[in-house]
């Protein structure tokens, strides 16, 4: 930690800089009176107020890890087309906010200049939200960047043009801790380890706090162990489920391992409670090994899972709902995925997955 | 600036039509020099397939226990210029609004500073600044902290609460996002930035069931808007949607409680007592519905990703929550729910607990009695199945004989 000369004054726990200092005056005057909304393109959109004032917004997709370059490329347009005012989504898309329907044309027209994507609205695959990967974290088992630039230069056509059956949200997380809801997405791309941590008691018995370390473990096989008569731990490696929480709190017990961390693919989750209630995403796909730098086994098992989704569902239909219609079965049938023992759950909650009846599409 | 790195895998990246990351972090190392030795780390990774970050370290500010995230390389030697990179959290403005002039000076900090690579934002919902040295984080907090932003939560604290666009540009919104989400930050300033909690916690606020922000996925409570009274018909607007599209396989037969009917001589009926505000018949026909004026929220809580005992979904624990009566009183029965939930979660949780995994181990009726809440038919998909009941009441001999 930096000293600090007792002759500095020093402003502290001033919390978030207040947002009405940045919201366009046409979103001011008409704040929590808006009354409908129309998607005029995949790209932009305008919303109307119950005077009729009208605020238009042009989204863009960002790759989230962004130059400062990069933004000032952003305020330079926001100031050129939307008074300088422009906001960013939950999913890393840039949106500027303009009152003059005029602008929206010449706008699109410098983001192309740019060779940014001008969409993101309406039935697209949405930005794919993602995590630090290799770029910027300790505990991944895979790039998240290269992965989703990957995913996102093969299906940039739906981002760009609305031709699904409803929107997807496809995340991306490098390890299980998921910073970002990927286990609540239509798709979601999760990087996992395969094997157990080493365990390095030298580094243990100076770096780790054993009870933390201890109850890091979801499935209990972390024991209390000594080395050099210091406490440390020991390892039941048959019942580890490789997840690397004990790395996140303890650096003894590294788990990258290039030979076996690769990516799993899971299916059908929504947070969204329209129509259906919202859902966890399930396995499809346990296990691909990392190819970079263009991952081209995810790119292709995520290209059958949308292509099946796009034949097959209904209008308006989101991946899971589109699978509960046609059953199980019948998605490892037409996306030619293998149904193996690691897709029936036996984790806690487990049983509650299992099919209780005599329903069976024959 | 030459490139010191050759980067032929990450090269490969630089090509096709999405914007790419490695172009963003050249751009980065044309402002800040140290951010090059970034691309040589990246491109080793990518030919071994491991990361080479060192694990965590603590880094921090005078008085703050969180906020910053401290990042090493394993090979100082090799990229002398990310030797520390650390990830300066910065607590972003309630619905990520900006105008020009602040997001370049934003910017501007991390160019002067540090590596000028950012996320906008992190998955949490802060601006991260990646890559500063420890020597800097002071220089960096004051610079940020006289431009009006502070630093945003890490570790076993509070975590930076955020919400969706709100009333600001959205007509399904039924409360006020936003200026909720602003005001508990502000609240709970202490609690972000010195972590005294098992671990972390999460506040995240979506106006509507749309959920913008995945709130019932992760955050450990979630504050979802809802309303009281009947959804808003505009008659004319219903006919011009009919002409459309067909409305009974659209929308009448997608509603989850069958409460909707439509012909063209009655028009559209609901039944909204029995209506789960879903919002598919809204999301479907914007111009000729909208949800009821007597707008509030839901309360959820416990969700959470895998870690440690599986992933959970927020469940119900106050389903009518009148937020803009409380607003007026700057959320005190909130905060006063919140301070005895979290004074449960300090007596009863363990270490890397997070409140959902605790409810479960206790139980949802201890949980709710020890917060002063009544169980509710809400809270539940249906009543238990199984007969194992931990019964509390029972009569002894001879009571009520005399």
């Amino acid at each position: 930690m930096a000293e600090v000369s007792g002759a500095t004054k020093r402003i502290t726990d001033i919390g978030p800089h207040d947002y009405n200092d940045f919201l366009h005056p046409v979103i001011k005057k008409n704040y929590g009176k808006w009354k409908y909304h129309e998607i005029l393109s995949p790209s932009h959109m305008v919303h109307v107020s119950e005077d009729g004032d009208k605020i238009y917004t042009v989204r863009v997709g960002s790759p989230r890890l962004v130059s400062s370059s990069f933004i000032k490329d952003l305020c330079d347009l926001a100031d050129k087309y939307s008074g300088g005012y422009l906001r960013f989504t939950t999913r890393n898309n840039v949106e500027f906010l303009l009152d003059k329907e005029e602008n929206i044309k010449p706008l699109l027209n410098d983001i192309e200049k740019l060779n940014l994507p001008a969409g993101g609205i309406g039935n697209v695959v949405a930005n794919i939200v993602h995590t630090q990967g290799w770029v910027h974290c300790h505990t991944a088992a895979s790039d998240a960047s290269g992965v989703v630039k990957s995913l996102m230069d093969e299906l940039y056509e739906y981002y760009v043009n609305a031709q699904l059956p409803t929107k997807v949200r496809i995340a991306f997380a490098c390890c299980l801790n998921m910073c970002g809801a990927v286990h609540c997405s239509d798709i979601a791309v999760l990087g996992i380890h395969r094997r157990p941590p080493r365990v390095i008691p030298e580094k243990i018995i100076n770096l780790c706090e054993v009870p933390s370390t201890i109850a890091s473990c979801p499935t209990n096989v972390i024991r209390p162990d000594s080395y050099n008569g210091k406490p440390s731990v020991k390892l039941i490696e048959e019942g580890c489920v490789f997840c690397g929480n004990c790395f996140t709190v303890c650096p003894g017990m590294p788990i990258a391992d290039p030979l076996n961390d690769g990516l799993s693919i899971w299916v059908g989750g929504k947070v969204s409670n329209a129509r259906s209630k919202p859902a966890f995403s399930k396995l499809a796909v346990p296990f691909l090994e990392n190819d970079p730098p263009r991952w081209p086994k995810v790119i292709e098992a995520v290209k059958t899972i949308l292509d099946a989704y796009k034949k097959d569902a209904h209008k308006g239909e989101r991946v899971g709902e589109w699978i509960e219609r046609i059953g199980w079965p019948k998605f490892f049938k037409v996306t030619g995925f293998e149904f193996t023992k690691y897709h029936i759950d036996d984790f806690r909650l487990g049983e509650a997955t299992l099919n209780y009846s005599a329903q069976i599409r024959q | 600036m030459s490139k010191k790195h050759k980067t032929p895998l990450l090269d490969e990246l630089k090509k096709g039509k999405w914007p790419s990351f490695v172009r963003e972090i050249e751009r980065a190392a044309e402002t800040s020099e140290m951010t090059d030795d970034l691309l040589g780390q990246v491109e080793q990774s990518y030919e071994e397939k491991v990361v080479h970050w060192k694990h965590g370290g603590m880094v921090g500010v005078k008085g703050y226990g969180s906020g910053i995230v401290g990042r090493f390389s394993d090979s100082p030697e090799k990229y002398p210029g990310i030797k520390e990179f650390h990830t300066v959290r910065i607590n972003q403005p309630s619905g990520f609004f900006y105008t020009s002039d602040i997001l370049r000076k934003i910017v501007d900090i991390g160019e002067k500073h540090a590596s000028s690579l950012f996320n906008f934002h992190g998955s949490t919902g802060d601006i991260q600044l990646l890559g500063a040295k420890t020597a800097d984080l002071e220089t960096i907090f004051q610079e940020y902290t006289k431009l009006g932003f502070d630093l945003g939560g890490s570790g076993s604290a509070l975590r930076t609460p955020s919400c969706c666009v709100g009333m600001a540009r959205c007509e399904f919104a039924n409360y006020d996002a936003m200026h909720a989400c602003n005001s508990i930050t502000q609240a709970f300033q202490d609690e972000m930035h010195r972590p005294i909690f098992n671990y972390k916690f999460k506040f995240k606020f979506s106006a509507c069931g749309n959920d913008c922000t995945a709130s019932i996925a992760r955050a450990d409570l979630s504050v979802i808007g809802t309303w009281k009274d009947d959804i808003r018909i505009d008659p004319e607007m219903v006919k011009d949607y009919a002409k459309k599209f067909d409305l009974h396989k659209y929308v009448i037969d997608k509603c989850p409680t069958k409460c909707m009917s439509y012909s063209a001589e009655e028009g559209l009926k609901i039944e909204n007592s029995n209506c789960s505000r879903c919002m598919h018949c809204i999301n479907t026909m914007p111009k000729a519905l909208r949800p009821g004026t007597k707008g509030g929220a839901t309360i959820l809580i416990g969700s959470k990703a895998p870690m440690v005992s599986g992933p959970r979904l927020s469940m119900v624990l106050v389903p009518f929550y009148d937020i803009e009566e409380d607003a007026k009183n700057n959320y005190k029965w909130f905060k006063d729910l919140i301070e005895k939930i979290w004074e449960f979660w300090d007596e009863y949780g363990v270490s890397r607990e997070r409140i959902g995994e605790l409810i479960q181990r206790v139980g949802v009726g201890n949980f709710i009695e020890s917060i002063g809440l009544e169980p509710l038919p809400e809270m539940v998909a249906s009543p238990r199945g199984n007969p194992f009941v931990l019964y509390e009441e029972y009569a002894e001999a001879g009571e009520g004989q005399d």
